[in-house]
């Protein structure tokens, strides 16, 4: 592994203008599929977009984007991020890129975690990226404390909250709710994902894991709800094939959704 | 299990992080984690594991439900298995859920608002049977809103204290739910339990490739702290439209699904679960799928599941995880 670049606050988040939390408190919503698409959609309204994968357990991102072979390269300026195009328009960051085999298990305690994370938001060269979508494991623990506290001073624009429709995941999301309370992050909407599904032999929409869960939070809580992603089986394939779903499908009705989504977030007032 | 362990990306010549030459090796120089090495003095055992081989030798069979990716259905399937081995009446089946920060298990088996009281032997579980006790952390807090803000030694000392003071009685059966991941949790209970008898974990999954390489991950875990595994298990496998009836694949098995990650691991496959909408239902209601859609193909599959496990437990343990051989499900 490279060593820790010590002059970094050079380097660091500094050049980069916004920072996207994607948070939830439940695993297995699609925080790192919203991070992936988020993140393509807004490359796409012409933004420079980076994305930091803190999973360090589970890194999904990687193979979500086609990256999984890829290596992190050095720079004097800190570690250079992968880049999904040859215009440098979306680069990557993630554990997954450090990994000698795709099998191998990040046994990690806290501690070792939270370095990790650190010198992911300290080491990383973004070079003038206009938004910084972060992705974030499931829960409230070692890594959301930690990101939290490196990214103080860097002043993060907020958290999107993923969930989908059941009680189940969103009794957890009002968890992470409370997270974002306690520690001042500022909360710019909730997704609810996974929200009715289309049958593709007949059409009828099927709502598989109950529907309006996340909206009712939204509103529990005061605060936006940013939209309903549908499950959508050519997103779910793009993702597994590693291809961009929102240049694949322009068509597409959820795209239509993310679109929606992103423009609340790029025309949010700032703060 | 051994507390030694070299990190995959760990400098050349790394001596382990549990090493006494951690941090200060040679190789150590320049290494990002030198300092958190250098600062973890080798401890002596913890006294906790052997009063928790105490406490648990009064259970018969131990099994973790693992996953490494989250949402995949841990908590659904413990809740379920529960339910199954406790619906015979001659059992007595024991559910923790060490999920600190998104404990799901008492919205699941419908106990929410209930409270866990202290005996003079230990804290006792919340019974949604007579033969159906259960101990989450959502018991212990105040509201729905609280959230755990912990790091992983506050983590540990709680899931310590589940392991060790938590009065199951004589049970037949413990199921220990985890949180999705490979960390602090999960090697804590390696190693809280290392000195008592587990019969195994049992994996969840869905069946994309997105799951699977974190599930890989899960199993390279449980062979790097000998935990056995008692096979696989993909939930979510397909969907039946309930309005046409037939079925389509939410979650593409683009690699083969987890029957064939289990085949290419050497770990034996326990079945598919179906998508039944009604099944997460169920759970958002806190009842039990096997008795309230007791004809569904889903309580099939979970039966025969149930089924393969009990099986594997009364062998008097799983296959070895290295053999690599299948065993055949006779049921």
């Amino acid at each position: 592994m490279a060593a820790p670049v010590e002059q970094t606050h050079a380097s660091g988040l500094a050049s980069v203008k916004h920072v996207l939390l994607v948070l939830s408190g439940k695993g297995g919503v699609g925080k790192s599929t919203v991070s992936t698409q988020v993140a393509l959609a807004l490359r796409q309204a012409g933004k420079k977009v980076g994305l930091l994968d803190i999973d360090l357990c589970g890194p999904s991102i990687p193979k979500m984007l086609n990256l999984e072979s890829h290596e992190v390269h050095q720079c004097p300026e800190g570690w250079v991020p992968v880049y999904v195009d040859k215009e440098q328009r979306l680069g990557v960051m993630s554990i997954g890129f450090l990994l000698n085999n795709r099998d191998d298990a990040v046994v990690w305690r806290g501690p070792k975690k939270n370095a990790m994370i650190k010198q992911f938001i300290n080491d990383v060269f973004w070079q003038d990226v206009d938004y910084l979508v972060i992705d974030t494991p499931p829960g409230t623990s070692d890594e959301h404390i930690t990101v939290m506290e490196a990214l103080k001073e860097y002043k993060p624009d907020g958290a999107i909250l993923v969930t989908t429709p059941q009680a189940v995941a969103v009794g957890d999301v009002r968890r992470e709710l409370t997270f974002c309370k306690k520690t001042g992050l500022k909360i710019l909407g909730i997704i609810e994902n996974m929200s009715g599904y289309v049958c593709p032999h007949c059409s009828e929409c099927n709502n598989i894991f109950s529907k309006g869960g996340g909206e009712g939070l939204a509103q529990h809580a005061s605060v936006p709800f940013l939209g309903c992603i549908p499950f959508d089986p050519q997103l779910t394939q793009s993702l597994e094939e590693g291809k961009s779903f929102v240049d694949l499908f322009p068509q597409s009705q959820t795209l239509e959704v993310i679109r929606t989504i992103i423009e609340q977030l790029i025309n949010k007032p700032d703060t | 299990m051994s507390s030694n362990t070299v990190p995959t990306d760990a400098p050349e010549h790394c001596p382990g992080t549990g090493s006494e030459q951690a941090g200060k090796a040679d190789a150590c120089g320049g290494c990002p984690n030198q300092k958190i090495c250098a600062s973890a003095t080798p401890k002596p055992p913890d006294p906790a594991i052997d009063e928790i081989a105490e406490r648990l030798s009064h259970v018969k069979h131990t099994i973790l439900i693992l996953s490494g990716k989250g949402g995949v259905g841990k908590s659904t399937f413990t809740a379920h298995l529960a339910h199954g081995l406790a619906s015979d009446d001659t059992k007595q089946v024991g559910v923790l859920d060490v999920d600190i920060c998104g404990p799901s298990i008492p919205r699941v088996m419908g106990l929410e608002g209930e409270e866990v009281h202290q005996s003079g032997s230990g804290w006792s579980p919340v019974y949604v049977e007579d033969n159906l006790g259960v101990m989450s952390v959502g018991f212990l807090l105040g509201s729905p809103d609280d959230a755990v803000i912990w790091r992983g030694p506050k983590k540990n000392g709680l899931i310590k204290q589940f392991l060790r003071d938590v009065d199951w009685g004589e049970i037949d059966y413990l199921l220990i739910d985890t949180p999705p991941g490979t960390s602090d949790e999960h090697l804590s209970i390696a190693q809280y339990l290392s000195k008592a008898n587990i019969d195994g974990a049992v994996i969840i999954t869905t069946p994309q490739e997105v799951a699977l390489l974190d599930v890989r991950k899960e199993i390279s875990f449980c062979r790097k702290v000998n935990m056995p595994i008692l096979g696989v298990v993909e939930n979510m496998s397909g969907f039946v439209c309930k309005n046409c009836k037939k079925e389509s694949l939410l979650f593409p098995p683009t690699t083969g699904g987890a029957e064939k990650m289990a085949a290419d691991s050497g770990v034996d496959f326990l079945g598919k679960l179906p998508l039944d909408p009604r099944l997460g239902q169920c759970c958002d209601e806190g009842k039990s799928f096997l008795t309230e859609v007791p004809d569904s193909p889903a309580t099939h599959a979970f039966k025969n599941i149930i089924g393969n496990i009990i099986q594997r437990c009364n062998k008097g343990g799983s296959t070895e995880p290295d053999t690599g051989e299948t065993q055949m499900d006779i049921n």
